[in-house]
C-alpha cells in the first residue's frame, strides 16, 4: 500500500522536479523538509535570545531611540543580583509558587481520588469542577476582587459567619499579611482542576489486575495505595507539578487584576515587576539582563525537575 | 455628441473645483484618556468637522492604561493618534524624543500667542525646557486635585451639633489640611441615614499614578520641593525635608484613620463610586470630574459642594490637565495643526467651558463672570494659581513608578518610616539622574 502510493507520488512528481530532487541525498532531502521549522525557531526564538543577552550588557533604553547605547559590561547583572528589592520580588514569587503548587497538588489528587471512585453523577461534578480553569484569568481576578472587598464581599462575611466579628475587620487585598494568601487561594481555586485531570488520567492508566493482584495478596488498602496509587500516579503528579510550576512563575495576569502588585510591593511577583521594569521604566538592557536571569533560572530548574521526572518513569 | 462633450467638460470642470477640498479633507484621530471632558470634547469637534471638511475620529484609553498605551504608540513610531492630549509630565519626552511636533514657528505663523493663556498651564503644559520659550502644545485641559463633600451632611443641625461639641468649632469646609483631617476622622464609622459612612476617598492607587498624585496633595501645602536649586537635581535635604516626612506621616494618618476599609487601591473612579454610593462625606478628585459630579442626580446639586486643597505652611495643589500636541509621525500635520489653530480660538475656548472642558485661556478665565459660571469656578482658578506638578522629565515614568512604589509600601503596606520612604526615593531619583547623565 506503502509502496503503491509512493510510486503514485513518484509518477505525480513533474519529471523536470523529479530529475532535481533524484540529485538530492535524503540527508539533503530531509534538511530541506526541516529548514523551514528550523528557520522560523531561529527567528522567532533564538535571535531574540541572543539579541537580549546583547542588551543585557547596555543601557539601551527603547524609549530614547536618539541615544545611542553603552555597553556597561555586568552593571545589569550586579545591580539586580545586588538589589533587595528584587529579592523581595524573588521570595514573593517562591511563596506563591511553593504554596500554590502544594495545594494545588494536594486538593487535585484528593479530588481526582474522590471522582475516580465513580459515584453516581461523577461526570457532572467533574465538569463543574473544572468551570473555573475555562475561565479567563482576567474575570477571576475581577470576579475573586468583588469576593474580598471588605464591605461587600462574599468571602470576608463567609468567614465572620463561622469566626464571629464584622465582615470588614480584615482586608484580603489590603492587607500586607493576607494579601501574598488572597492571590494563593485564587489561584487554586483557578488551577486545581487541571491537577485533577492529569491525576485523574493517572489514575484511570492503572491496569485493575494490579490492585486485584495486590488483593490475592491481602495487602491493604492503605499498603495499595502507598505501593500503587502513589508510584504509579507520581509521573503524571510530577508532570503536572512541572506545568503549574513554569505557569506560576511568570504569573502575571490574575494577580495585576487582583492586587496590582500591592499593597506596597507584597505581591509583586517577578514578572510584574519585570514588564515594569521593560514596559514601564523602559529600562530595556537592564529588562533584558533581568530576564536572562529568570530564564536561567528557571531553565535550570525544570533541566534538573526533567531529569529527576525521567528518572521516576524509568522505574 | 457636442451634448456629451459639454457634460464631460462640466463634470470635469466641477471636479477641478471640488478636488482640492476633497484632497484637504482628512480623517484626524484624536488620542485622550476616556473621562468625562473628553465627550464635551467630541461634543466641542463637531464645530471643527462642519467647518474644516476633515472628520475627527477620538481614541479614548481608559486612565489606568492611557500612559501605558499611549507612550508605547509613541515610542514606537505609531501613527494611530494625529493628535495627542498627553499628561503634562510627557512633555520632556515628548520633545526629547521627537514625537511632538516644535509648535513655535506655528504660533508665530498664525497669530497664536501664550500670553493668552494663563503662565500656570503654559509653563506645565506647552514648554521644554521648563520655563523657556519652546512650545510642544497647546494648553488644552486645565486641572488640579480638589475635594468635594456632602453638603446636605455638613448642613445637617444634629451633625454640626456633634462635631461642635466634638471638636470645639463650627462644622464647614477646612482651612487647612489639618482641619481637613479632623472633619474626615469625625465622620469615620458615623451612621448617617441608618448607614455607616466613612471620612473620605484618597488616592492610594499602586499601578499608575495614584498615590503619588494622592501624596503630592499633602507634600505641597507642606511646602515639598524636588530639588534645593531647581535645575541642580540636588535632591537631598529638599525630598527628604522635615516638612516632607511630617506630609507623608500625615498622609498616613489620614489613610489608615479616615478612608473607608479596602480603598487600598483606588484611584479616580474608585473615589467618584465611594462617593456617589453615599459612603464618605468627603473625596479628593480631578477638577475634570466636578461638572459630572454637580450634575448627578443623586449625590449632586444642592448635596454637594467643592473646595480648592486646602493650605498648611502654604497653598498647593497637585497639577492634572494636559496639553494638545501634534504627533511627529502623523501623516496628517497640516489638518492636525488646523484644528489646533482653530481650538486656539477664544470663542471655541469659551464653548469648551460651557461643554464641562476646563479652558486655560485667559479670556475665559478672566471674564468677570467665570466665577459664578459654576460652583466650583472659583476654587478651579485659586487652585490654579497654587499649583505645582511633578518632574516632566523624559525618565518621568521612571521616576513617578519609583515614588508609587516608596510612597505605597510606606502609607499602605505600613513598612519602615516616613523618612526611610523618602530616603529611598532620594536614592532611587538619584540613581535614575546618575543614568540619564545628569547627575
Amino acid at each position: 500500500m506503502t509502496d503503491s502510493l509512493a510510486n503514485q507520488a513518484a509518477q505525480a512528481t513533474p519529471p523536470r522536479v523529479a530529475r532535481k530532487i533524484r540529485g538530492f541525498s535524503d540527508r539533503a532531502i530531509a534538511w530541506i523538509f526541516v529548514a523551514p521549522t528550523i528557520f522560523l525557531l531561529l527567528a522567532i526564538n533564538i535571535f531574540p535570545l541572543i539579541w537580549t543577552i546583547q542588551l543585557s550588557f547596555t543601557n539601551f533604553k527603547a524609549n530614547r531611540l536618539n541615544r545611542e547605547p553603552e555597553f556597561i559590561g555586568l552593571r545589569n547583572y550586579e545591580r539586580i543580583l545586588t538589589d533587595s528589592d528584587i529579592w523581595l520580588n524573588m521570595q514573593a514569587t517562591a511563596h506563591f509558587l511553593f504554596w500554590t503548587i502544594t495545594l494545588q497538588v494536594l486538593i487535585g489528587f484528593a479530588l481526582a481520588w474522590l471522582i475516580h471512585r465513580n459515584f453516581k453523577g461523577s461526570n457532572f461534578w467533574t465538569t463543574v469542577i473544572v468551570l473555573p480553569m475555562m475561565l479567563s484569568p482576567a474575570v477571576v481576578g475581577n470576579f475573586w476582587k468583588f469576593l474580598y472587598q471588605p464591605q461587600i464581599g462574599l468571602f470576608n462575611y463567609i468567614v465572620t459567619f463561622f469566626t464571629g466579628g464584622e465582615a470588614s475587620s480584615f482586608e484580603m487585598l489590603g492587607s500586607v499579611n493576607l494579601a501574598p494568601w488572597s492571590i494563593v487561594i485564587v489561584d487554586t481555586w483557578m488551577w486545581t482542576p487541571f491537577v485533577m485531570l492529569i491525576c485523574l488520567a493517572g489514575l484511570r492508566s492503572i491496569p485493575d489486575y494490579i490492585y486485584e493482584a495486590a488483593e490475592v495478596d491481602r495487602a491493604s488498602k492503605l499498603r495499595q495505595f502507598f505501593t500503587i496509587t502513589i508510584p504509579m500516579v507520581l509521573p503524571f503528579l510530577m508532570l503536572a507539578v512541572l506545568f503549574r510550576g513554569i505557569e506560576n512563575f511568570k504569573m502575571f495576569d490574575l494577580v495585576v487584576q487582583l492586587t496590582g502588585g500591592g499593597p506596597g510591593s507584597t505581591t509583586e511577583l517577578t514578572s510584574i515587576n519585570l514588564k515594569r521594569e521593560a514596559f514601564e521604566k523602559w529600562r530595556t538592557g537592564y529588562a533584558s539582563a533581568y530576564a536572562i536571569i529568570l530564564f536561567v533560572t528557571v531553565f535550570g530548574l525544570a533541566s534538573i525537575y526533567v531529569k529527576a521526572l525521567n528518572k521516576v518513569k524509568e522505574r | 455628441m457636442k451634448r456629451f462633450n459639454g457634460a464631460a467638460i462640466g463634470a470635469a470642470l466641477a471636479c477641478s473645483v471640488s478636488v482640492p477640498t476633497l484632497a484637504a479633507a482628512d480623517d484626524l484621530t484624536l488620542c485622550w484618556a476616556a473621562w468625562d471632558p473628553a465627550n464635551a470634547l467630541v461634543e466641542l469637534s463637531k464645530e471643527f468637522e462642519a467647518q474644516s471638511g476633515h472628520t475627527m475620529n477620538f481614541e479614548f484609553i481608559p486612565w489606568p492604561n492611557f500612559a501605558d498605551r499611549m507612550l508605547n504608540e509613541l515610542n514606537s513610531g505609531g501613527k494611530l493618534c494625529d493628535l495627542l492630549i498627553g499628561d503634562s509630565q510627557w512633555i520632556g519626552g515628548g520633545a526629547e524624543n521627537g514625537h511632538y511636533v516644535k509648535l513655535n514657528d506655528f504660533f508665530d505663523s498664525e497669530g497664536i500667542s501664550m500670553d493668552d493663556f494663563a503662565p500656570a498651564t503654559v509653563y506645565a503644559y506647552s514648554t521644554w525646557p521648563k520655563g523657556t520659550p519652546n512650545y510642544y502644545a497647546l494648553p488644552a485641559m486645565g486641572d488640579a486635585n480638589g475635594w468635594f463633600y456632602r453638603k446636605d451632611w455638613f448642613a445637617d443641625p444634629e451633625i454640626q451639633a456633634a462635631f461642635k461639641e466634638a471638636k470645639g468649632r463650627d462644622l464647614a469646609e477646612p482651612k487647612s489640611q489639618k482641619e481637613l483631617l479632623e472633619i474626615a476622622q469625625f465622620f469615620q464609622g458615623r451612621e448617617i441615614d441608618g448607614k455607616t459612612v466613612y471620612g473620605a476617598s484618597i488616592f492610594t492607587e499602586r499601578g499608575s499614578e495614584g498615590i503619588t498624585m494622592g501624596i503630592t496633595s499633602a507634600l505641597y501645602p507642606w511646602g515639598f520641593k524636588y530639588e534645593n536649586t531647581p535645575g541642580s537635581y540636588d535632591m537631598e535635604g529638599a525630598v527628604n525635608s522635615a516638612e516632607a516626612v511630617e506630609a507623608l506621616e500625615f498622609y498616613k494618618e489620614f489613610y489608615e484613620t479616615a478612608t473607608p476599609p479596602g480603598y487600598t487601591n483606588s484611584y479616580m473612579g474608585e473615589s467618584l463610586d465611594a462617593f456617589k454610593s453615599g459612603q464618605v462625606a468627603m473625596a479628593m478628585n480631578w477638577f475634570a470630574f466636578f461638572p459630572g459630579l454637580y450634575a448627578d442626580p443623586n449625590t449632586g446639586g444642592d448635596k454637594i459642594d467643592f473646595f480648592v486643597n486646602p493650605p498648611q505652611n502654604q497653598a498647593g495643589s497637585t497639577l492634572g490637565g494636559q496639553g494638545i500636541s501634534v504627533v511627529a509621525y502623523s501623516e496628517k500635520q497640516d489638518a492636525a495643526l488646523e484644528y489646533i489653530k482653530w481650538f486656539a480660538n477664544p470663542e471655541v475656548q469659551a464653548k469648551w467651558w460651557s461643554l464641562g472642558g476646563y479652558s486655560a485661556h485667559n479670556s475665559v478665565l478672566n471674564d468677570p463672570g467665570f466665577v459664578d459660571s459654576a460652583p466650583f469656578a472659583g476654587d478651579f482658578l485659586e487652585a490654579m494659581g497654587a499649583v505645582q506638578d511633578f518632574w516632566q522629565e523624559p525618565a518621568y515614568a521612571e521616576l513617578l513608578l519609583a515614588m508609587q512604589k516608596r510612597m505605597h509600601d510606606y502609607v499602605v503596606a505600613d513598612q519602615g518610616t516616613a523618612k526611610e520612604a523618602l530616603d529611598k526615593l532620594v536614592e532611587d531619583w538619584t540613581e535614575v539622574f546618575e543614568d540619564e547623565g545628569k547627575l
